[in-house]
């Protein structure tokens, strides 16, 4: 057990969450009151989207949630710079599919790379990596305290249900995340798929077609 | 535990460890510092308990952050639904063409369209719907997508045309898109709807790839026919290829499983003259009725899933960036948590079918006093076996379905539960732990109360061993145009099948399987972690090995019929395929949805050339 997980558990312990609702059962009354009313783009966001302060490949401090994702189609994978299995080979994949999406990454497609190694991963690292693929703008490489980026991988599911596959970062590095935040829709697939086969993908979660205000008016609600 | 890796056996270990710290837990009354102690003496008493044993779930964001767990609800309160059956319309607006026309979101013709006429019409909306799965005032209304807006979809109830006069089933399903956009957190208004596992031209089996949008429409022609008809048996097809349990789900590639978690699968049954859905006739198997009256309707098909809820909501959830796969804290059965059925003293034909996400169900009878009660299975995945097999349990994956006779007579006063005992702690599989009486998830309370009907069913006990009640199977001589091997694996965190990864919907086939011929294939899981649900459309499958042994006809039966082969640790299969009639294009994929979704599939087409491309 590592320090970390074991800070958690106590953590954990402290807020007792498996025991509550046994013993809620005897207690409470079983109306629909005791459940509060949360929008479900708001309760995606308190789930899964930590708003943490990251740092991109310029130096530049950013918001996760509220600068990366709010009202954004985004796309998400993990590396780390001195990588030598397959981060290069997905990320000149990404690379293909930037290219295929043409201008809209930038401007409503945002694609980010989270670094899996942050006590390495420095600012001039990540941008001798972002130069070293010619990945053009609208691309991130993020870092962030040790901590805060391993919440973030386990909230975006780059995990392995085995703990010991799990400490082998090269298990998180093969998998795309996409979505679409404001419309609520989510996928993956395989970092190595083909780069139409994954902009075709990312596609699917686009802005309807018939509706080319929904983002302005803040999504689908 | 004869395929359980060391790793797993250490965590067996560990987890019995858990189950005895949880033990204390409750002994000590559920104290803080209890818990405190107990964290902190062991990693496994804390962590393992909570998604082990009570079927909690493991979610995308790890063991201690965020493990989400449902509120309470009372189990056995309400009562398990009957299935709602889907009536034919006696036309539809516009009529159905054989190639597609406007509005419609089929890209292909129907190829048996002339030959099989559609005899009837149904019409299916798939729309949210508004529905309870507790007890009044424990959770509150769900919203879901379902086939006309309610889950599990309506049944549809279908008979096989007479032997000689073929087309008298066919039939067309006029599914329409009307989801909407705001899909309330998951779910995706573009669908494919597959008919698993019917002998169905391709254009209508609900290829991935062949989704359609929102108010478009898609027309599936289903001609019920027995698999053979335009090849080895012509114009009658093979009675040896019957099949009398389907069901239907959505098969949008990469939304499967958000889609059929929020309500879109149904049931669908085939009788013909030998399962004739009366007691009286045929096989004399328990009589369907009107599918409703408890008073005459004896044959009940039981869709089970497991789902989690919100913990401050309420709501259905769905964990969004999940990978490995998805278990529910909550079993529901025809759409209700925990439910009861009240049944008469004599025999019923259950028809078990598990959507999934991601769970495997090892399914006993509990009887009183943690006994088990021995029941009959008469098929695997809706195909009849040879003659019903006595066991004391079955065991089926995600889409497996098995039908079973359950002998209540004299059994007036006593109390029952349907109980999973096949201990699984994450969407990996099962760990192949097999629980005791009494110790596993209760899914349905079944009571003996109802009043005494007659039972002219068959007495599967009066059947001589050793002797073909049903239609025996057909046989596995024919010489194969090729054998293909199939491994599925995981690399990098993504699903492979022989190293390579899923090309898309624009990819060409990676195999081309030619027309009625034979092929052998083999499946290999090299993994002592993860289990798979194989699925294969069209075609079911027979098993000539399993790890070098014939398959079995008793206790966990892995002789027969299927479409759905459950791919264990470290195990290699060899199946035998038999193609007939149509062509098209199809999917070989795992049915742990949550892995069909993160592209464990291989696409592949029927033709009249094929390939000999031996590793897809």
């Amino acid at each position: 057990m590592t320090d970390k997980t074991r800070r958690s558990l106590v953590a954990a312990l402290g807020a007792a969450p498996f025991v509550v609702p046994l013993l809620a059962k005897a207690q409470t009354l079983d109306t629909p009151s005791k459940f509060k009313v949360i929008d479900s783009r708001e309760r995606i966001r308190q789930r899964y989207f930590p708003n943490l302060v990251l740092t991109t490949q310029e130096g530049k401090k950013v918001k996760f949630y509220d600068d990366l994702v709010k009202d954004k189609i985004v796309v998400f994978n993990m590396f780390y710079a001195k990588c030598e299995g397959i981060c290069s080979p997905v990320t000149r994949n990404l690379v293909r599919v930037q290219n295929l999406l043409g201008d809209r990454v930038g401007k409503d497609i945002f694609f980010y790379s989270f670094s899996l190694k942050p006590k390495e991963d420095t600012v001039p690292a990540l941008k001798h990596y972002a130069e070293m693929h010619k990945v053009k703008p609208g691309w991130l490489f993020l870092t962030g305290s040790a901590d805060d980026m391993e919440l973030l991988r386990r909230k975006l599911g780059f995990v392995d249900p085995d703990p010991e596959v799990d400490k082998d970062t090269s298990n998180h590095i093969g998998v795309l995340k996409y979505g679409n935040e404001p419309l609520q829709r989510w996928g993956g697939c395989p970092g190595m798929q083909a780069p139409d086969a994954i902009a075709e993908a990312i596609s699917w979660v686009d802005w309807p077609k018939d509706s080319a205000n929904m983002k302005a008016n803040g999504g689908a609600k | 535990m004869a395929y359980i890796s060391k790793r797993n056996r250490t965590k067996e270990k560990d987890r019995q460890t858990a189950a005895r710290n949880r033990g204390e837990l409750i002994a000590a009354g559920f104290k803080r510092r209890d818990l405190l102690k107990m964290g902190l003496l062991t990693s496994a008493g804390l962590l393992i308990p909570q998604k082990g044993l009570s079927a909690h779930p493991i979610t995308s964001a790890g063991m201690v952050f965020d493990d989400p767990q449902s509120p309470p609800t009372t189990p056995f309160v309400e009562n398990m639904p009957r299935l709602t059956i889907l009536a034919p319309v006696a036309s539809l607006a516009p009529a159905p063409t054989q190639v597609p026309q406007a509005g419609e979101g089929r890209t292909e013709p129907h190829q048996a369209f002339v030959q099989f006429p559609p005899q009837r019409y149904y019409e299916m909306s798939q729309q949210q719907g508004t529905v309870s799965m507790a007890p009044a005032g424990e959770l509150p209304p769900q919203t879901i997508w379902g086939f006309n807006g309610i889950t599990p979809g309506p049944l549809i109830v279908e008979r096989y045309g007479v032997l000689g006069s073929p087309g008298n089933g066919s039939i067309l399903v006029r599914q329409r898109n009307n989801l909407p956009s705001n899909n309330g957190g998951f779910g995706f208004p573009s669908v494919t709807t597959h008919l698993h596992n019917g002998h169905t031209p391709l254009e209508s089996d609900g290829f991935p790839c062949f989704f359609f949008g929102q108010n478009k429409f898609y027309d599936y022609h289903y001609p019920n026919v027995y698999a053979g008809v335009n090849s080895t048996h012509p114009g009658t097809g093979d009675i040896k290829e019957a099949m009398h349990t389907l069901w239907y789900h959505d098969h949008r590639i990469d939304h499967t499983a958000e889609n059929t978690y929020k309500g879109l699968a149904g049931a669908y049954i085939l009788f013909n003259e030998f399962d004739t859905g009366d007691e009286n006739t045929g096989f004399r198997l328990p009589s369907f009725g009107d599918g409703q009256n408890p008073l005459t309707s004896f044959d009940i098909y039981m869709v089970f899933n497991d789902k989690v809820f919100d913990e401050d909501t309420g709501l259905l959830r769905f964990d969004l960036f999940n990978t490995d796969g998805i278990l529910g804290d909550k079993f529901l059965v025809n759409g209700k948590i925990n439910p009861v059925l009240h049944v008469s003293p004599r025999r019923y034909r259950f028809r078990w079918l598990n959507t999934g996400p991601s769970r495997f169900y090892q399914m006993f009878v509990l009887g009183p006093n943690n006994t088990t009660k021995s029941f009959w299975q008469i098929s695997t995945d809706g195909n009849l076996l040879e003659r019903p097999v006595q066991v004391n349990s079955s065991r089926f994956s995600v889409a497996e379905r098995v039908d079973v006779i359950v002998d209540f007579t004299g059994q007036a006063g006593k109390t029952f539960y349907l109980e999973n005992r096949l201990e699984q702690e994450d969407g990996r599989g099962p760990t192949g732990n097999v629980l005791g009486a009494g110790q596993g998830n209760k899914i349905l309370k079944i009571v003996v109360d109802g009043p005494a009907v007659l039972d002219n069913s068959i007495d599967p006990a009066t059947i001589p061993a050793n002797t073909t009640y049903f239609y025996g199977f057909p046989n596995t001589n024919d010489q194969e145009r090729i054998t293909r091997t199939f491994r599925f694996e995981r690399g990098n965190g993504q699903w492979q099948v022989n190293g390579q990864l899923v090309g898309g919907c624009n990819q060409a086939p990676r195999f081309r399987i030619k027309r009625n011929t034979v092929e052998k294939w083999v499946f290999q899981n090299n993994s002592g972690g993860w289990q798979h649900p194989i699925h294969m459309h069209f075609e079911e499958f027979q098993t000539l090995t399993i790890n070098g042994n014939p398959p079995s006809s008793t206790g966990l039966i892995t002789r027969g019929r299927k479409d759905v082969f459950r791919l264990e640790h470290n195990m290699e299969a060899k199946v035998y395929f038999r193609f007939r009639d149509f062509i098209g294009k199809i999917p070989l994929h795992c049915h742990n949805v949550v892995h069909e979704d993160h592209a464990m599939m291989v696409l592949g087409q029927i033709d009249d050339v094929g390939d000999n491309n031996t590793q897809p």
